[in-house]
């Protein structure tokens, strides 16, 4: 192939091209990273330094915001302090620097856990039902199809706090309101639209003929469903996963609005940690930065169905 | 095994009659190709008769018995898919056996029968391969793998060669037909392609329009075409056609063509006058000073052992088959003759053949 080997392609980005792509992505990624950096380097400094102007670059490390995230602690009296035993590990001795005991936990992990439990949970039951229903969609021929696949879509063409009063009077007659299965159910209903269009566009990509071969060999629809289709939606349902799960992650209205001592999720307690004298900034960077971990994590394991996934199955293999 | 005997079926997709009243029976053991152009309702049949179309009215036995509403599953046949349908997350082997696992056959036996399956088609050695990996060979031999492994009523083969590249195709004509012989499986295989068809079949069926125009025997099919859409579209260059206008009575062995008198095969039936379409394939034709058709030569086709030599005359222009080492001149006055017992006569208006002793011949009259 004399193409193949010619100096100049006309399809192939020539090298300097690539090389201006390359750093523009890369311009462009510092630029977004900046934020995060900001915020994991809060996280690690101390008070003082966190509010010092001109801000510092270089200071030294500590591990106070995160020993304040985790804690609740009382000032007492250097005397006092001196009658106490030796030091309770690593945060006891930054307390008492300050002229201070750890009173108990904070309030960090039962929220995180909330946070756990409301994103993941509204997460699955998005998925499975998008999943079932685009599912409908793609292979059956449902009355109104194209009505009702837009009738699902307008839901989310508007501001979902546009009908946040209905929601929370309705919440509050229902018995749902700051309760978790409340968030779940709340979460679901944004995403699951979400869901079913992505994942039709998936499902109307596998070849109707793996089912049927299935179903000529003996198996049920439902169970052709199972073992020919969802294995090969994988892709999709890992990449409409990732999305649903930030959403349900990230949401901060109606957590705000619907979520107090019982249910609340990470995103309203963050922001109102509150030290000595204000805002515990360290803290609150740390929070946020211990709240990025399991999105990181899941979106790091699910990576190569994200990649192939966003691409909306136009490249198969 | 089992006879297939599909009766009076129809299909409609809405406004679209998509199958007209097909009939046609395939016996235990016989290889029935149904074929016709894109659209033509061959692929529905198939399906209908696999459970995975339900038909708009008609009945399919299988075996004797009616399944016509029975679902795909409850059908006990197999089916091989044009684009083969291996499932991208299984291996070759578990593709193979992925229909035995339903019906619940243990691991060892599922294991025993994957293997003999793999060895009939000699694909041993591609057991634990991904499929995404296989050539179109391979692929179409794992299809017809899992087809096979269950030991089915029947076979259904919707256009399994129609991905393979040429040569790949006539290798696989001659294993499928072998494989057939060799498993005596009632098999119902639909083609656009006549060659497959003509190559494989014990019988044709031949559809248009969603209309079963002719099932009979590949020879049959060939020599006595029953319409003049079978007449057209089978053989290449497909039958050449003489419009003319006259009456026919039985017994009668000769047609008046313009001024001249044609020998035909004997009339069995009688018709006034009407206009009417005598066909004769291009082997047929022959060239002949005296000959009744005169035209002039307007190209030929050299195809190695024979040529093609189109010849313009006062009925359009007429292919006809002649030896390759005879040398045509563009625009020679050329006679043409026609082997008499050969000739088939249509009805212009229907397509319908007229019966001759030409179809005396045949197993179906």
């Amino acid at each position: 192939m004399s193409l193949a080997n010619a100096a100049h392609s006309v399809v192939e980005p020539s090298v300097g091209t690539r090389r201006f792509a390359g750093s523009l992505v890369v311009l462009y990624a510092v630029i977004t990273m900046i934020p995060l950096v900001w915020i994991v380097l809060t996280s690690f400094k101390s008070p003082d330094d966190a509010i010092s102007y001109p801000p510092r670059i270089l200071f030294t490390p500590s591990l106070e915001g995160y020993c304040n995230l985790f804690t609740t602690r009382s000032r007492q009296t250097p005397e006092f302090i001196k009658t106490l035993g030796p030091p309770q590990g690593l945060c006891d001795n930054i307390a008492r620097d300050r002229n201070m005991v750890i009173a108990g936990p904070s309030n960090y992990v039962p929220r995180f856990v909330n946070s756990l439990i409301i994103a993941f949970g509204s997460t699955v039951l998005a998925v499975a039902l998008g999943t079932l229903s685009a599912y409908g969609f793609s292979r059956f021929r449902v009355p109104l199809k194209d009505d009702l696949l837009f009738f699902i879509l307008s839901t989310r063409m508007m501001p979902p706090i546009a009908v946040a009063i209905p929601i929370y009077l309705m919440y509050r007659t229902l018995g749902l309101s700051d309760t978790r299965l409340g968030m779940i159910l709340l979460y679901t209903s944004v995403n699951v639209s979400l869901a079913v269009w992505l994942l039709k566009g998936f499902i109307d990509e596998i070849p109707r003929e793996y089912e049927e071969a299935a179903m000529i060999d003996g198996y049920t629809r439902f169970q052709a469903f199972v073992k020919v289709v969802l294995p090969q939606a994988t892709t999709g349902i890992a990449a409409t996963a990732i999305f649903c799960l930030i959403f349900a992650w990230n949401e901060y209205a109606f957590a705000v609005l619907l979520t107090s001592g019982n249910a609340q999720t990470a995103p309203p307690f963050i922001p109102i940690i509150i030290g000595e004298g204000g805002q515990d900034w360290p803290a609150v960077a740390a929070g946020t930065t211990f709240f990025l971990v399991p999105i990181v994590v899941f979106t790091v394991l699910l990576r190569k169905h994200l990649l192939r996934g966003i691409t909306f199955g136009a490249v198969r293999k | 095994m089992a006879q297939i005997r599909v009766e009076a079926l129809n299909k409609s997709f809405g406004t679209f009659h998509a199958v007209k009243s097909a009939s046609f029976t395939v016996e235990d053991g016989q290889f029935l190709c149904l074929l016709g152009p894109s659209g033509c309702g061959k692929t529905t049949t198939l399906r209908m008769i696999a459970g995975l179309e339900l038909p708009t009215a008609g009945t399919i036995r299988l075996g004797g018995e009616d399944v016509t509403m029975n679902r795909a599953s409850a059908r006990d046949i197999a089916f091989v898919f044009q684009l083969f349908a291996l499932y991208p997350h299984l291996n070759v082997r578990r593709n193979i056996g992925f229909p035995l696992k339903c019906e619940g056959v243990g691991a060892a036996e599922r294991e025993r029968r994957v293997e003999e399956v793999a060895r009939i088609l000699r694909i041993s050695h591609l057991l634990d391969r991904s499929v995404s990996g296989l050539a179109g060979g391979d692929r179409q031999r794992v299809a017809l793998g899992r087809a096979i492994v269950r030991k089915p009523k029947c076979f259904l083969m919707d256009e399994p060669l129609g991905a393979l590249d040429t040569e790949m195709r006539e290798a696989m004509i001659r294993e499928l037909r072998a494989l057939h012989d060799r498993l005596g499986a009632t098999t119902v295989y639909v083609t656009h392609d006549q060659l497959e068809a003509m190559a494989m079949a014990d019988m044709i069926a031949v559809m248009n329009n969603g209309v079963v125009e002719q099932v009979a025997s590949p020879r049959d099919i060939y020599d006595r075409p029953a319409s003049l859409f079978v007449a057209d579209f089978i053989g290449s260059p497909p039958m050449n056609f003489l419009p003319f206008r006259g009456s026919l009575q039985t017994g009668v062995q000769a047609i008046r063509l313009g001024e001249r008198d044609v020998a035909i095969p004997t009339a069995r039936e009688a018709l006034a006058e009407s206009d009417l379409v005598l066909g004769v394939r291009p082997e047929h034709v022959r060239f002949s000073d005296q000959g009744m058709v005169r035209g002039e030569v307007y190209g030929a086709e050299y195809l190695g052992t024979t040529q093609i030599v189109t010849v313009k005359t006062r009925y359009g222009a007429l292919k006809a088959r002649s030896a390759a080492s005879v040398s045509f001149r563009t625009g020679e006055n050329v006679g043409l003759d026609f082997r008499p017992d050969t000739l088939s006569i249509f009805e212009k208006e229907s397509g319908r053949a007229i019966r001759t002793a030409l179809h005396e011949g045949g197993a179906h009259g």
